[in-house]
């Protein structure tokens, strides 16, 4: 049933769009093959620097929201402050949109550090690539930071209690008790922030790095034709697709760990 | 003070005008209580009475308001004081068994051993196995506690208490969440613990058991204790109204 409706409704696509009186140009514009073979090496080329964004960032973005979320869950009334920065910070960071945050760390950073030879092997501190990685970093740790929190607030009150009663201090109840369950629970809402972040590195382009949306650019400005963007559309997708699957998977494993079986 | 039996003995736990508030709802109303070492102590009483939360504050999760709490003469409740040495000293089993659901039986009961007392994970799992092999648990050490009925749950939860060793063990309405069935196989560890002259505070709703095992019995009322004695004279003579009207309830609803 569910393959026999599929099927229809994909031959009508394939069979009624091509009868739109602008698909001629629409398919000249996105669809050319020969631009696509043309374009692929290129911006594929360029799409390596995303993934290494990705890379780079992706696990700078765990540690900080993972710091970050502890800062607002602590109870002490000494460290009160820590928790009042983390809890601003996550406030101002997630009220300005990312592209925002892009241009203000981007170019200020790049006025405020005039040191572009200073770096660890390729990276260089200064540059807009760094420096948009940088802007990646505090974003998205601020996210990740309130999904971590949803996690260890999830944790049962109960779980401390008998963590402490035994004699455990914050820190360890923390460890070994409180975060292995807060991390497996958010597991499936951290893989929906990872999977916007592997698209959102794209955005770094705005302050010039030539990674594969810039490049897919300039090969359209080159080329008067748009297939270069639908080459870059297909590889982020090679990526996206599989992440988003996983996180479904997790997901779904999770639920059913939870409440038994599926209703239909 | 009320006489308690063996005043004679040296006191493990004193409380002294022990208070205890929830916002405006007073939850202990002036607790004096003597227990002396390997007494053991049943608090019986209606839910809400105090029992728990009398059992809570004498392991530090709940910080009293006024009085005191001495162990070994030792006041433990004064301000500013580092809750985890006397936490190590008196274990407490909860109602909801409080187990760590991601870690094994065997992980649950290593845990505190090894991070708080420094011992070695061999050392720690081998003492652990004895004690888990001694209550009927040992072909359990690699499941996960969702994979144990309540019962062997709540014995697992009493393992990972004495792997620290405790002077002291508070026992919170240890059965009231499971099955009756269930319910005997817990008692006779505790049974267990008596002979081996465990000093214990027993929150409970079992009459009968409390009747068996402790030697001082505490009916609470709103928070302060309002009759004690030997079980005999609690159960039997009981001289004040509100304990005999809580013991007539528990006898029409069949649990005595």
């Amino acid at each position: 049933m569910a393959v026999a409706s599929t099927a229809v409704l994909v031959g009508l696509i394939i069979w009624q769009v091509p009868q739109l009186s602008g698909w001629k140009r629409v398919r000249k514009a996105f669809f050319d093959g020969d631009t696509f073979s043309l374009a692929f090496k290129p911006v594929a080329k360029a799409f390596w620097l995303d993934v290494r964004i990705f890379l780079v960032c992706a696990p700078l973005i765990v540690v900080f929201g993972m710091l970050i979320a502890l800062s607002r869950s602590v109870r002490s009334p000494l460290l009160f402050p820590l928790r009042l920065a983390a809890t601003l910070y996550v406030d101002i960071v997630r009220g300005v949109p990312i592209i925002l945050w892009l241009y203000l760390i981007g170019f200020g950073g790049a006025g405020l550090l005039n040191v572009r030879e200073v770096g660890f092997g390729p990276i260089k501190i200064g540059t807009y690539l760094f420096l948009g990685g940088v802007a990646l970093v505090v974003t998205y740790s601020a996210y990740v930071a309130e999904v971590f929190r949803a996690g260890i607030e999830g944790v049962h009150e109960s779980q401390r209690s008998g963590a402490r009663s035994l004699g455990l201090s914050t820190w360890h109840t923390n460890r070994h008790v409180v975060l292995p369950q807060a991390v497996r629970r958010v597991i499936p809402p951290l893989m929906n922030d990872f999977i916007s972040l592997q698209k959102d590195v794209a955005l770094v382009s705005v302050l010039g790095p030539i990674e594969a949306l810039r490049r897919a650019d300039v090969l359209q400005d080159k080329l008067f034709n748009f297939t270069p963007f639908v080459v870059a559309a297909v590889l982020f997708l090679c990526v996206s697709i599989p992440l988003t699957r996983t996180a479904d998977y997790l997901l779904a494993k999770e639920r059913r760990t939870m409440s038994g079986t599926a209703v239909r | 003070m009320n006489d308690t039996p063996m005043n004679d003995k040296p006191m493990k736990l004193q409380y002294q005008g022990v208070h205890k508030a929830f916002g405006p709802k007073s939850v202990l109303d002036g607790i004096d209580l003597n227990v002396a070492v390997g007494g053991a102590i049943a608090l019986i009483g209606a839910s809400g009475s105090g029992k728990s939360t009398l059992l809570r504050c004498t392991n530090l999760l709940e910080p009293i308001d006024d009085g005191a709490i001495l162990l070994d003469g030792d006041d433990i409740t004064e301000p500013g004081r580092d809750a985890d040495p006397v936490r190590r000293r008196i274990g407490i089993v909860f109602q909801s068994f409080n187990l760590f659901p991601h870690k094994t039986v065997l992980g649950n009961v290593t845990l505190s051993p090894r991070k708080v007392l420094g011992r070695s994970k061999s050392d720690a799992t081998d003492s652990a196995m004895t004690m888990l092999t001694r209550f009927g648990l040992s072909d359990k050490a690699h499941d996960y506690p969702d994979r144990l009925s309540g019962g062997q749950q709540q014995r697992v939860a009493i393992v990972r208490a004495l792997q620290m060793d405790p002077e002291v063990m508070l026992l919170d309405e240890i059965t009231s969440a499971l099955d009756p069935e269930l319910v005997g196989e817990v008692l006779n560890v505790v049974r267990d613990l008596r002979t081996d002259g465990m000093t214990m505070i027993i929150a409970t709703h079992e009459m009968s058991f409390a009747r068996e095992i402790a030697d001082t019995v505490c009916f609470l009322k709103n928070g302060v204790i309002a009759e004690q004695g030997t079980p005999q004279q609690i159960f039997s003579a009981p001289t004040h109204r509100d304990t005999q009207e809580f013991l007539a309830r528990v006898i029409a609803s069949g649990r005595l």
